[in-house]
């Protein structure tokens, strides 16, 4: 299999740049608010692609949206929003919410199990399922609240921006769905430019206070938006100004040594926890062996 | 995959035997090659095909297991995914076109001949040739009893009211055509409608 | 549509009205979303729901369901007011110049047209829609559009009732919403200037559809936006292949290529062909319809082969005719709605249904069920059980009061291939016909339909052969040639759709010369013969497999023009013609109204650009003098006043759905269109009215999220919408004691279903002749059968059965509810 711009620039606990590390393209994907019509073909295509199972029976949401929030098997939202506006006019906003690909990532900073988290030098931050250890730290450590823990196998998932298919050479899954452009994937400089480019249409078109969301509080993210209020991202269910919290940075940063030594303690919990309750639920192959 | 406890003891064991562990303490600096999932549809067998869906017509390519050799058989759908050539699509589709796969390979599309008894409350499993006899000897006995040869005016009409035939909004273009040819042209059926007024 | 999915991408102004395509044609939309971008077009949405277009649109207007008419009307009284019409299109491309009679009129009081028998309310006599006549039969016309009686000044008259105070007070929008929409939308009367109307169901599920299409057209037509690139009156229709069987034939009233099924009065072909032929309505007109005699007679060769010949009629004693009804003395009507009527009234006996689930998608679910149920037998192909293969199952027969030993239908329900599982082509609404290939085998024993028609058939005939029986004739003469008679192969049907030259074909100028071999594929439209020497399934086809083969599988994805054209993608009808009627792309000398996006133009002699819609050799010069653009009209020009073909009148007038809230303001004698069908022949046809407590005006729709009744079988369709809901509007939600969530009721005189609230801001309550008038709306997609929620939340439990009195089309999109917390 062709493999393109998949070196690896960063990964969980491990202490020091992976080496060998080539230039390679900074990939992006482009969410374009204003040309959303919440259809939806990128949830599932993620979830086709991925083979996640669908929640037939989800709870009822009040709105067209599908899931109250993120899930295991559900890598990206669309959250749907009713805004009256203060001149009278109502707004319907749609939201693509998934993993932002952070450039400064808190969860592969949080992460003390080696190998589960991964940051490519293309950008995107993958979850290895193998390696995770399911401690949850990655949960808190992520300023979007984005990676869900599977209760069933104990492992955290999140939007891989298809890595598998990126590393084929072709766009992830739900950015070819997308039928209206709402979605883009390319460079990140090329997909800026167009951003602001929309920007502009948008300014044109009454939304003086159109913007670019790339926050810089995460060190820019690979998931960048093209929002008509840009001065009020939470609108659309972003935060505001999300940081990597200064715990972590800390963490990895001058009390690295004492990260570890936590981390450690942290895996030798999980083990013995693993070993005196057992799995959520054992399968029959093994049980019966 | 579920976590298992053997899995998670080998888990532990392959941590500890590739140095991860030791690694995670600071101590060893190897490098962890990321490998990716392998491409689900590296080798399947494109097909091209439309989405039988809305009217936008989509071009679809259709992932099958299989390279079409003479031995294979009886084989899946692995993925559904947009047709970038179309001028139409463009790749792109909707949360119905991206999901096609589950309308080819589902557990509740109908595999047998099924037949209801008068007045039964069940499904019998039935041959084909038996219902193509059945519903056969039907419609020529309906159309031998109901054929209008001549209207109120004693105009020769040969027409069959007796006898509704619809369908094909979602079916090719030479079905319909066959529909029209066997049913009106054939048998004199003028109750003969589809979906478009509706 | 007139135009196609790719040129929507040209657009200045795009209207969403009567269909929601951010919704339903998601990916079609692209092209809307594509011109924004590009061209700074401007998207307006008019519906009673601020819907998913409108959420990407620049302007939205709100209005009552079933007002569109006015809107419509208001928008064209703008146009004309304002000046803001293309003098010259509407003077050479339309019949805005043609003298009408003496004696035609509309009576602003009563709402009726010249006509009208009170007594019988119908139109007793349709005489004075019509044009003036000269003594040659041609129309009288005033190129200066000053006679009193031209379309253009009766128009002026017509329309100036609706004024913009008028049209907030009937849609129960602001004046200022409905002027700026109509500010955006008639700026594109300047030749470079185009808009396109998108629209679906939500029109044509009225008691008044056709007007309300007519309406639109009218409007398009004075801008100077039909033939155009980016404009259009554009039909999004609603399934993958529903262009496709109109095209073929599966119509009562119609076969292939729209040739009007014989008549019980027309006893011979000559007057079958005298009664459908028509006449030239202006000197030169092409009245391309005159060659109906070589797509009948080619048709009659396709069906009965060698049984068709000179001296038999080409067997046109073998094909039936549509029987008269002796009441009223018409043609028998055998649309949908009349078929479940008949088969109610026990005047069925079989019923073969492909791929159709009518207890779902017909109107008023209860009366098809109580229908099936006094058949003798059903067979139902599919590939998914349905409701309709399922109706006597006692979770559904309960809805008529029915147990399963009541009934005694004989149910059959064959598994059948998938779209994936055979070949074939469809058309979409771009009428693009497109090939598509096999992927896989079918699951089990599931047959392609072709396989199951053609197994019905030759058993059929195999019985009339060994036991005979009332007239075999046609059964025995069929032209059932295929190489695999029990399976034909797909290729091979639409080589004979298209069709083929049975002997040499001469030229008609010059028989000296041969234009078609024996066994040669047809590629023109006048290659076809009236005498036998050619066939052709359907004329319109023509075209898609010649001798160069089949050309639905066309895959060039070249646009030089950037246009999106695409000619050698697919093959279009008609004739690889991507927009039609594009000779209006032009002015009178040829010159492409818009330089920067010519569809044809005349250059040395000849057309360039898409396939011409004119005759090809013809100068530009000619249609000033009769060689009109609309080719297929005997008038050679487009109807803005429309001769007696309607039901209803030449002209839109604004009625009020069937089932309404409030009376019609103009004329509240006739509040509702005087002759749509209302059916009162079953117990199940009833009407609710405002005094009796119905009194919320209700809509049904589609949702992006399933495709009709079919995904409910799709696990990851249904999670994403999961249960039967009902949108209300936060005010009378509050009123209902409503929360968000709660089960709630809905009840119309015909039935009533429960489902989820969905409180909503996007539909917001009206006032309407000073009254408060609240509007819900349901999605359709559930019902008895599927996976997820399916406990009976089936929207056409609760519709009518009104017709629209041309199309007999359903009233789906405006009819009549009570609403309870469940």
């Amino acid at each position: 299999m062709p493999t393109v711009s998949l070196e690896v620039k960063a990964i969980s606990a491990a202490t020091t740049p992976a080496p060998g590390m080539k230039e390679a393209p900074r990939v992006a994907k482009l969410i374009d608010v204003s040309s959303c019509i919440g259809c939806k073909a990128c949830e599932v295509a993620c979830q086709e692609w991925n083979d996640l199972p669908p929640s037939v029976d989800r709870p009822f949401t009040g709105s067209y949206q599908t899931m109250p929030d993120l899930s295991w098997n559900f890598w990206q939202l669309i959250k749907f929003n009713e805004i009256l506006r203060g001149d009278g006019r109502l707004e319907w906003t749609m939201t693509k919410y998934q993993c932002m690909h952070c450039a400064d990532p808190g969860c592969l900073r949080a992460c003390p199990a080696p190998g589960a988290i991964v940051q490519y030098a293309n950008g995107i931050v993958d979850f290895v399922q193998e390696n995770c250890i399911g401690c949850g730290y990655c949960i808190t450590g992520c300023p979007f609240d984005v990676p869900r823990l599977n209760p069933q196998t104990g492992r955290v998932s999140k939007c891989t921006l298809c890595s598998d298919r990126v590393a084929a050479g072709l766009e992830p899954a739900c950015i070819k769905a997308c039928p209206t452009n709402c979605l883009s994937f390319g460079t990140k400089e090329k997909l800026l430019l167009i951003a602001h480019q929309r920007v502009e249409q948008l300014k044109e078109r009454g939304f003086p206070n159109a913007g670019v969301y790339d926050p810089p509080g995460v060190g820019g993210t690979h998931v960048i938006y093209v929002l008509p209020h840009a001065d009020r991202p939470e609108d659309y269910g972003l935060p505001k100004d999300p940081k990597v919290s200064w715990t972590l940075k800390l963490w990895k940063g001058p009390l690295k040594w004492l990260g570890h030594l936590i981390v450690f303690g942290g895996i030798l919990g999980a083990f013995v926890h693993y070993l005196r309750f057992g799995p959520h639920r054992a399968r029959e192959e093994d049980t019966g062996k | 995959m579920e976590l298992t406890r053997r899995s998670f003891l080998k888990l532990g064991l392959q941590l500890g035997a590739s140095g991860a562990l030791v690694k995670a303490l600071g101590f060893d600096v190897r490098p962890a090659l990321a490998q990716t999932r392998a491409l689900k549809i590296e080798r399947t067998t494109e097909t091209r095909s439309i989405c039988p869906y809305c009217s936008v017509s989509c071009s679809v390519i259709i992932h099958t297991l299989g390279d079409k050799a003479h031995n294979v058989t009886g084989t899946t759908v692995v993925h559904v995914e947009g047709d970038p050539d179309s001028p139409i699509n463009r790749g792109t589709l909707c949360p119905k076109g991206i999901t096609l796969k589950q309308n080819i390979v589902n557990d509740l599309r109908l595999t047998k001949v099924l037949y209801r008894a008068p007045g039964s409350d069940k499904w019998e499993e039935k041959s084909w040739d038996w219902a193509i006899d059945r519903i056969a000897r039907l419609i020529k006995d309906t159309r031998d009893r109901h054929l209008i040869e001549q209207d109120h005016k004693g105009r020769v009409v040969h027409a069959l009211t007796a006898i509704g035939v619809i369908g094909g909004c979602t079916d090719t273009n030479e079905n319909n055509y066959l529909l029209t040819k066997a049913f009106r042209a054939g048998l004199g059926v003028i109750p003969l409608e589809q979906q478009s007024r509706i | 549509m007139t135009n196609g999915w790719t040129d929507i991408a040209n657009a200045d102004v795009i209207v969403a009205m009567g269909g929601n395509p951010a919704e339903n044609h998601p990916v079609g939309f692209r092209f809307v979303m594509e011109a924004k971008r590009k061209r700074n077009a401007k998207l307006v949405c008019v519906d009673p729901r601020f819907n998913r277009t409108a959420a990407v649109a620049d302007h939205f207007v709100q209005i009552r369901t079933g007002t569109d008419i006015a809107f419509l009307n208001g928008l064209i009284h703008y146009a004309l007011q304002n000046g803001r019409y293309n003098e010259e299109y509407i003077k050479y491309y339309t019949n805005a110049p043609f003298i009408v009679k003496e004696g035609y009129e509309f009576d602003e009081k009563e709402g009726v047209f010249s006509g009208w028998d009170e007594s019988k309310k119908t139109y007793g006599d349709k005489s004075t829609w019509d044009y003036e006549r000269d003594d040659q039969g041609y129309v009288k016309v005033d190129l200066t559009l000053q006679h009193p009686r031209c379309v253009f000044q009766l128009m002026k008259k017509f329309f100036a009732r609706y004024t913009p105070e008028v049209v907030a007070q009937i849609c129960g929008c602001s004046k200022e919403d409905f002027l700026k929409a109509a500010d955006i939308i008639t700026s594109t009367y300047v030749p470079a200037k185009a808009a396109t109307f998108l629209y679906a169901l939500g029109w044509t599920h009225h008691s008044h559809s056709v007007q309300l299409i007519h309406a639109a057209a009218m409007l398009q037509l004075l801008l100077g936006n039909v033939g155009v690139a980016g404009g259009g009156v554009n039909a999004l229709r609603g399934h993958a292949n529903i262009q496709g069987g109109t095209d073929c034939g599966m119509a009562y009233h119609n076969t292939a290529g729209y040739i009007p099924i014989p008549k019980a009065a027309n006893q011979s072909l000559k007057e079958y062909l005298e009664a459908h032929t028509p006449k030239p309505l202006r000197p030169n007109s092409m009245n391309f319809w005159q060659n109906l005699d070589r797509f009948f007679v080619s048709q009659l060769k396709a069906f009965y082969g060698d049984h068709a010949t000179k001296d038999n009629d080409f067997g046109y004693h073998l094909h039936p005719k549509l029987p008269e009804d002796p009441q009223t003395g018409k043609p028998e009507n055998w649309s949908w709605a009349f078929i479940f009527d008949a088969m109610h009234q026990g005047k069925m006996e079989g019923f073969i249904s492909f791929g159709m689930n009518p207890v779902n998608n017909g109107p008023h679910s209860r009366k098809v069920i109580a229908a099936l149920a006094k058949l003798k037998w059903l067979v139902v192909v599919e590939t998914f059980q349905t409701e309709t293969a399922a109706f006597w199952k006692p979770d559904i027969l309960k809805l008529v009061g029915l147990k399963p030993e009541d009934v005694q239908t004989e149910v059959f329900l064959l598994p059948a291939a998938n779209f994936a599982e055979k070949d074939g082509t469809f058309t979409n609404s771009g009428r693009w016909i497109q090939w598509k290939w096999k992927a896989i085998d079918p699951p089990g024993e599931a047959k392609p339909d072709q396989e199951i028609i053609a197994r019905l058939f030759l058993k059929v005939r195999e019985l009339y052969q060994k036991e005979g029986g009332k007239f075999p004739d046609p059964v025995l003469a069929l032209n059932w040639w295929y190489t695999n008679p029990a399976n034909p192969s797909l290729e091979e049907v639409l080589k004979e759709i298209n069709g083929w030259a049975l002997t040499d074909v001469p030229d008609e100028k010059d028989p000296t010369k041969v234009v078609l071999k024996a066994g040669d594929q047809l590629s023109a439209f006048l290659q076809l013969r009236a005498d036998g020497s050619t066939l052709s399934g359907n004329w319109l086809y023509i075209g898609v497999y010649t001798n160069a083969g089949n050309l639905a599988k066309r895959r060039s994805t070249e646009d030089p023009t950037g246009l999106g054209f695409f000619h050698n993608w697919s093959f279009n009808w008609p004739a690889n013609r991507r927009i039609m009627y594009n000779r209006c792309s032009a002015d009178a000398q040829g010159r492409p109204w818009d330089p920067n996006r010519p569809v044809i133009a005349w250059r040395n002699g000849k057309w360039v650009g898409d396939v011409p819609d004119y005759k090809a050799d013809a100068p530009p010069e000619a249609v000033t003098t009769g060689l009109g653009p609309f080719i297929m009209l005997p008038e050679g020009v487009a109807r803005l006043f429309v001769p007696g073909q309607f039901a209803d009148g030449p002209f839109p007038e604004f009625y009020e759905p069937l089932e309404s809230p409030v009376k019609n303001v103009l004329h509240p004698s006739h509040s509702s269109n005087p002759v749509a069908v209302v059916f009162q022949t079953t117990q199940y046809d009833k009407l609710g009215t405002p005094d009796e407590g119905y009194d919320i005006a209700c809509t049904t729709y589609r949702l992006t999220e399933h495709f009709h009744y079919w995904t409910k079988n799709n696990p990851y369709n249904v999670q994403l919408q999961n249960e039967f809901f009902v949108e209300i509007p936060e005010e009378l939600a509050q009123k209902k004691g409503i929360r968000n969530g709660d089960m709630v009721r809905v009840i119309s005189a015909r039935g009533e279903v429960r489902g989820r609230a969905m409180v909503t801001k996007r539909i917001r309550p009206m006032v309407v002749n000073g009254r408060t008038v609240y509007q819900i709306g349901m999605p359709i997609h559930w019902g008895f059968l599927g996976r997820g929620k399916q406990e009976g939340g089936l929207a056409n439990i609760l519709t009518p059965t009104v017709l629209d009195p041309n199309s007999f089309a359903p009233e789906y999109k405006g009819f009549l509810v009570k609403l309870e917390k469940a």
